[in-house]
């Protein structure tokens, strides 16, 4: 199961880092979503599978009794979900301004902030 | 993992005993800063109300911030845990020297910004939230600063990340737009990175707590740490703008409104780097062995490659966001040699990037306003206009150039003297701190090139390019009064910046004693009293 989704997580990342490279901003975006999910996929299995029962301690012990699955992998991934996609929204509504303002969705056109024909430094002094 | 044995012993795993009201100085910045931020964006439609609210809440938070820094002095490291399960199992806040003294250190600056940012919002009128996010970024620093456990420092990294992204569209022109895609994007991906070693790092050691970590981290594989340690250099390499990886910030810093550039440069490449040397230099510091020739590398790389664009750029808060760069560079080089004065050179860098930089970016958005130009080719003559102004900017490219006696000469000192020693009794070969310590002296040379060459364009010479005469100077606006007040903000900061330098003896006591801990972290790790230490 680990290799499965070992593969899978390095699939997620492979796919993410092509997205990424492109230069249409869209593109870019689900680029980063895919990338950062490969990531969530990546704690998960770096937590160890295990189909053992959910991690509840019965009442009346102060321990589960034997083994259990491993509940905080799934707290940081959910956290790490609230997170990365509160971001994406947010890249999201900057991306269609930018798109509304610069009229670009590619970046090799978007140089407002550095300009393509940059001025030669002065040279007095 | 806890063995499950069937009668348990409740105080191994849990805190029973409550909590000494002095450990509560170490949450009650970050809560203060948070609940802060919660309460200003309920008033912010109400006129003058945000400012006064945020000033009384920084000026508890310096308080605390103050009161911490000297318990830590005094006693060593402080930890306070959360949800009373001893760590590894609770959240701890952990708080040394570094941190303490780097939190107090953002605070001031935010202080002063926050009267500095009045220059740009005559007609603001709340809404935007200027106040709030401010406030919220400062939780995100403050927190990072003093965390104590590596994936709350992740959540401190984002909550930063949020409260920049809001801030770098104050303003909502196009040029920031673009800024901000870049800005944005490349810092998520960043961030992403440093998730993604938390997980390989959980992976291998099955924690997250620093103290734990260093506890367990020789029972791993060393080549797979060593990866888990690259992955933390290259996300936090991205985060403080290291050479390689450093393109994000001369893209975006110049483009938001002077206060909101201020702030970043001061606070945000910071806590990458001292994330770096947390990271790095504590946690795992026999990968970061492993690691020391790239260190070595991207910390030359940065030195000489920044000031050379800041020479290069004629756009004036561009320029100083390349200066901005090669100060990370003179961290790295204390990160590369971690030996006592090394990481105290790089502590006391920090500290005075922090405060340095920060005023480099009021004193450009002062020049800005007042020549109504970004550009340094259209500006000149502005010495005969407002020579506060031009003292105030050549004492501060002094001060980041490190010209002795201002603030950034001795954190070059001890990171020369350690470069020096290295050469004679280091493990790595004499060459590689010799050549940081040349690296370090160029860098110095070439900023002090480019920070001239600044206040030459802009004060010294009579007119823009173009125009020789002393009369055909640009229009200068004379400041209004928030202008004065902008400018007494920044007087203060830079008069905080000199006396530093004049008078270092105190801080470098301070940071030496913390770098202490840092290279030796076991008052650190005994403050964090982890579960089953007795075992």
């Amino acid at each position: 199961m680990e290799y499965i989704l070992a593969a899978l997580v390095g699939l997620f990342i492979a796919i993410g880092t092509y997205l990424l490279l492109s230069r249409s901003v869209i593109r870019m975006l689900i680029g980063l979503t895919i990338f950062s999910n490969g990531v969530l996929l990546l704690i998960f299995t770096a937590g160890r599978l295990t189909q053992e029962v959910a991690p509840i301690v019965p009442q009346g012990l102060d321990v589960p009794e034997g083994a259990i699955a491993n509940p905080l992998p799934q707290a940081l991934i959910l956290t790490a979900i609230v997170i990365g996609f509160s971001m994406f929204a947010f890249l999201l509504v900057l991306a269609f301004r930018a798109y509304q303002s610069l009229d670009a969705d590619n970046t090799d056109t978007m140089r407002l902030a550095e300009p393509d024909n940059a001025p030669n430094p002065p040279l007095s002094y | 993992m806890a063995t499950s044995t069937p009668t348990t012993d409740l105080p191994q795993a849990m805190i029973e005993t409550v909590v000494p009201a002095s450990d509560w100085v170490i949450v009650l910045p970050i809560a203060l800063a948070l609940m802060g931020a919660a309460g200003l964006m309920m008033f912010r439609r109400s006129n003058g109300t945000p400012l006064i609210g945020s000033v009384i809440v920084v000026l508890a938070i310096i308080a605390c911030e103050i009161a911490l820094l000297v318990e830590v002095l005094a006693n060593g490291p402080v930890s306070m845990t959360m949800g009373r399960w001893l760590p590894p199992f609770g959240i701890s806040l952990t708080a040394d020297i570094f941190g303490a003294s780097f939190a107090l250190a953002a605070a001031l600056v935010t202080l002063i910004v926050l009267f500095y940012a009045e220059l740009d919002r005559a007609d603001a009128d709340g809404r935007d939230a200027f106040h709030p996010m401010v406030l919220l970024l400062l939780a995100g620093v403050t927190g990072a600063f003093l965390t104590g456990d590596l994936f709350n420092l992740y959540v401190w990294f984002e909550v930063m990340l949020i409260a920049s992204f809001g801030l770098i569209v104050q303003g909502n022109r196009p040029l920031q737009l673009d800024g901000a895609v870049k800005y944005g994007f490349l810092n998520f991906l960043a961030t992403t990175f440093f998730l993604m070693s938390l997980g390989l790092l959980y992976g291998l050691l099955g924690t997250l707590n620093m103290s734990d970590i260093m506890r367990v981290s020789s029972t791993a594989d060393p080549a797979a740490m060593a990866g888990v340690a690259a992955l933390f250099l290259l996300a936090f390499g991205m985060k403080a703008a290291a050479f390689p990886v450093n393109a994000w910030l001369p893209a975006s810093y110049h483009t938001p409104p002077a206060a909101i550039s201020a702030l970043f440069a001061g606070l945000l490449t910071k806590v990458g780097a001292y994330a770096m040397l947390r990271a790095l230099v504590v946690v795992l510091p026999a990968s970061r062995d492993m690691l020391e020739p790239v260190l070595a590398c991207i910390a030359i790389g940065t030195l000489l490659i920044a000031p050379l664009g800041a020479i290069a750029e004629t756009n004036l808060r561009r320029a100083i966001g390349f200066v901005v760069i090669g100060g990370i560079g003179a961290v790295m080089v204390g990160l590369a040699m971690p030996s006592l004065n090394g990481v105290a050179g790089s502590g006391l860098y920090i500290f005075h990037a922090i405060l340095t930089m920060t005023a480099l970016y009021m004193v450009a958005g002062l020049i800005e306003k007042t020549t109504g130009q970004s550009d340094t080719r259209y500006m000149g003559g502005l010495y005969a206009a407002n020579a506060p102004l031009s003292i105030l900017f050549i004492l501060l490219v002094l001060a980041s150039a490190g010209v002795p006696p201002f603030l950034g000469f001795w954190p070059k000192l001890l990171l020369l003297e350690a470069g020096l020693d290295q050469g004679v009794t280091g493990a790595a070969p004499g060459w590689v701190g010799t050549a940081m310590v040349l690296a370090l002296l160029i860098n110095a040379v070439l900023t002090l090139i480019a920070g001239t060459r600044l206040w030459a364009h802009v004060f010294w010479r009579s007119g823009p390019e173009g125009q020789g005469s002393e009369n055909g100077s640009v229009d200068l606006k004379p400041f209004e009064k928030r202008g004065q007040l902008a400018l007494g903000a920044t007087t203060l900061l830079v008069a905080g910046i000199v006396v530093a330098g004049l008078w270092p003896g105190p801080l470098m006591e301070a940071i030496s004693a913390g770098a202490a801990d840092i290279i030796d972290p076991a008052r650190y790790v005994e403050a964090t009293a982890l579960a089953g230490d007795e075992l």
